[in-house]
């Protein structure tokens, strides 16, 4: 995962401390997880147990894992990776970084037990310091994805990608990465051609880790965007763990996600589940031509939200396609569906320009 | 004004508060019929496939309720600080506003996350759509907390009061317990032999509370504390001869709190317990086999344990836990 990656390496490396990173996620990383796994855990659960245990193998002996206070299950996931790897004879702590909602404790005791010695004051400012490197790497990715259909040399694009991460990532003070991102931001904007027109418009809802993860979500922006697809994805890694809900990259902020779902969804039910339905309507209002809903088997958030999209369909008329994934979906099956979802679509778009 | 109660979920906690509550304030009620087969076929066609089949059903009763100027469907989000029920009861309103052809919902917001005076102002809301007078309102609330503590008490006692037999204890939430449909009559058929039932209505609050204060991590969920605590609880104890541990196949809470129970099941061994994950394609022959398989594997175990080997072998040998595919 590109910004989340960026940001926690830059992390460890600012508070001194020695890390591995499991290789990308793979087939490899879920079949791992999967075989110890509570069967009815939902994937992400899965995947990051084999990243878990890949670090370990790699000559780990700490894991660092995020928490939450739920309602979703994320919260508890470091908890239950715990007693399921005890169980398999891995030996290793578990430091799970619980948002600082109850607590600022919570959050920093991780920390200063990898930093001993570090005062909240110095530690505070080494994860904003990251945090604006990640959201720096996420403004990229965005840019990136959301041009990709107005760029004629896509080798150029993904190279300019590489380029300017690799400067963000090099970048120490707060001066250089943002000046990494204002020239990064400049020259992707200048590949623009202007006689480009997307093909489709599609935007892109559902569970943070499906969202945030290419291997898990078949790489489903590279493929819409070689089709000539416009895309705009709702989450992006440092709206996900940002706390004010402000300064978003993937499109509204908590406030007006509220105001867009409250017809359907009126109640935060964890997770991604009112953004899923706020922003389906955002896409609705701005003349998208079809949204994609992805979601984890048995994901709650994302299974409220599945419940509700149907009613939000009718009264919006936009196609919504469901993808539900688990440790047995094939790329295959997605490509199909994503096939004739993309064929509805233009037929739809023929059929609308032809009555106008 | 004719109110419609469905019969599902959250009703096998909080049945009595409300009835109690609208009846005082002069409102009919009506209850969805008991759980059947159209029910949940209704329920069935109206939810994603993957959704558990507790919100299945209670869709099924809202579909019931035809005939009712409004639904009941109070979105409880929080019962006590510091946690939640379970997502989709917080979104269960919504999810029932999104279905066709139904009747409105009245939906008032529990949340306890706010604080006592939100949920005053919830209660009075809600009563003050049916009575101009706050004293009226606050008295049916009133006898609705009698009429609910009434009841808890009854089924506390109840569970104290059986003796004899074999003592079983069952963990689960009490809308897979008592919903007969969705246990496969689970109750009936464990009565048929010479057993007890326990459940964690039996249990003080308290314990509870302790046990599950006492894991690494606090959950978030308040009924799942009540299944971790009570199983683990009945574990550490003994205090039972044996648990079942019933749970939905898609819940989502349970998949993780199934972890927790089955590991503490392995610390302490000297009571057994099964699993038995139940959606809506379970079969009854399968569950009474394995019913029957693990009652007499806790009796024979009673048996070589009540002949007091001095060896110390004997109780091992029974041990282990059947468990449910
Ligand atoms: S959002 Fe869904 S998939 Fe992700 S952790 Fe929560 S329940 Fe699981
Ligand atoms: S606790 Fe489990 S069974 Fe109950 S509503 Fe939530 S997911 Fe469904």
């Amino acid at each position: 995962m590109g910004s989340l990656q960026i940001m926690l390496e830059d992390l460890f490396r600012r508070l001194e401390v020695d890390y591995v990173f499991p290789p990308r996620s793979s087939s490899q990383a879920l079949s791992l997880g999967a075989a110890i796994s509570p069967e009815l855990a939902c994937l992400p659960l899965k995947i990051t147990l084999g990243n878990m245990i890949q670090g370990l193998r790699a000559g780990a002996d700490t894991i660092v894992m995020m928490g939450g206070w739920g309602p979703c299950r994320f919260g508890y996931y470091s908890q239950i990776q715990k007693i399921v790897l005890k169980r398999a004879g891995y030996k290793f702590k578990m430091l799970t970084v619980e948002p600082p909602s109850r607590g600022l404790s919570h959050f920093t005791s991780p920390f200063k037990f990898l930093a001993p010695g570090i005062s909240t004051r110095a530690l505070w400012n080494i994860v904003r310091r990251s945090f604006q490197k990640g959201r720096a790497v996420d403004l990229i990715e965005k840019a990136c994805l959301q041009n990709h259909c107005y760029v004629t040399e896509k080798n150029k694009l993904a190279q300019l990608k590489k380029q300017t991460l690799y400067l963000i990532d090099r970048a120490e003070s707060k001066n250089e990465i943002n000046e990494a991102l204002r020239v990064g931001l400049k020259t992707i904007d200048s590949l623009k051609t202007e006689d480009k027109q997307p093909v489709l418009k599609i935007g892109i809802v559902g569970e943070f880790y499906l969202l945030l993860e290419p291997f898990v979500n078949f790489d489903i922006e590279n493929y819409l965007g070689s089709k000539g697809v416009y895309l705009e994805r709702s989450v992006y890694m440092s709206d996900w763990i940002s706390p004010s809900g402000k300064n978003v990259v993937g499109g509204h902020r908590q406030k007006e996600i509220e105001k867009l779902a409250d017809p359907f969804l009126s109640q935060w039910v964890g997770g991604e589940g009112q953004v899923t339905i706020g922003h389906t309507i955002s896409f609705a209002k701005r003349d998208f031509d079809g949204v994609i809903h992805l979601l984890p088997f048995t994901c709650m958030p994302e299974l409220i939200a599945q419940s509700i999209l149907p009613a939000v369909q009718r009264q919006y008329d936009i196609p919504i396609l469901t993808l539900v994934v688990d440790e047995q979906t094939g790329r295959a099956g997605v490509v199909t569906r994503l096939e004739a979802f993309i064929d509805l679509l233009l037929a739809r778009k023929n059929e609308m320009l032809l009555r106008n | 004004m004719k109110v419609g109660l469905p019969q599902a979920l959250l009703h096998y906690k909080y049945y009595h508060l409300w009835e109690t509550f609208f009846n005082e304030l002069g409102v009919e009620t009506v209850l969805s019929p008991a759980s059947n087969k159209q029910i949940l076929n209704a329920g069935v066609k109206s939810a994603p496939s993957e959704i558990c089949l507790p919100v299945k059903i209670f869709l099924g009763h809202v579909k019931a309720l035809k005939d009712v100027d409004k639904i009941f469907v109070p979105r409880v989000v929080s019962v006590e600080k510091g946690a939640y029920t379970c997502p989709k009861i917080l979104g269960l309103p919504d999810i029932v506003r999104g279905t066709e052809g139904l009747p409105p919902v009245l939906a008032p917001t529990i949340d306890f996350t706010k604080g006592k005076i939100h949920f005053a102002k919830a209660i009075y809301n809600l009563g003050a759509q049916f009575s101009s007078s706050p004293l009226k309102i606050f008295k049916a609330y009133q006898a609705g907390t009698k009429a609910l503590k009434r009841h808890e008490l009854k089924k506390q006692e109840d569970g104290l009061s059986k003796t004899g037999g074999l003592k079983i204890g069952i963990v689960s939430h009490p809308y897979n317990i008592y919903d007969s449909f969705i246990s496969l009559d689970l109750l009936k058929k464990i009565k048929k032999e010479d057993v007890s039932i326990q459940t964690s209505e039996s249990l003080d609050k308290k314990i509870i509370e302790d046990e599950t204060s006492s894991l690494p991590k606090e959950l978030f969920w308040t009924y799942e504390k009540e299944v971790v605590g009570t199983a683990l609880h009945w574990l550490k104890t003994g205090k039972v001869d044996g648990i079942i541990y019933l749970l939905s196949f898609a819940c989502g809470p349970d998949s993780l709190a199934q972890v927790l129970i089955e590991d503490f099941a392995q610390q302490y061994q000297d009571v057994p317990l099964m699993s038995l994950v139940i959606d809506e394609h379970s079969a009854e022959a399968g569950l009474l086999t394995r019913l029957e398989a693990f009652l007499d594997m806790i009796k024979r175990r009673k048996k070589i344990e009540s002949n007091h080997r001095p060896d110390g072998l004997s109780a091992n040998y029974a041990r282990g836990s059947v468990q449910a595919a």
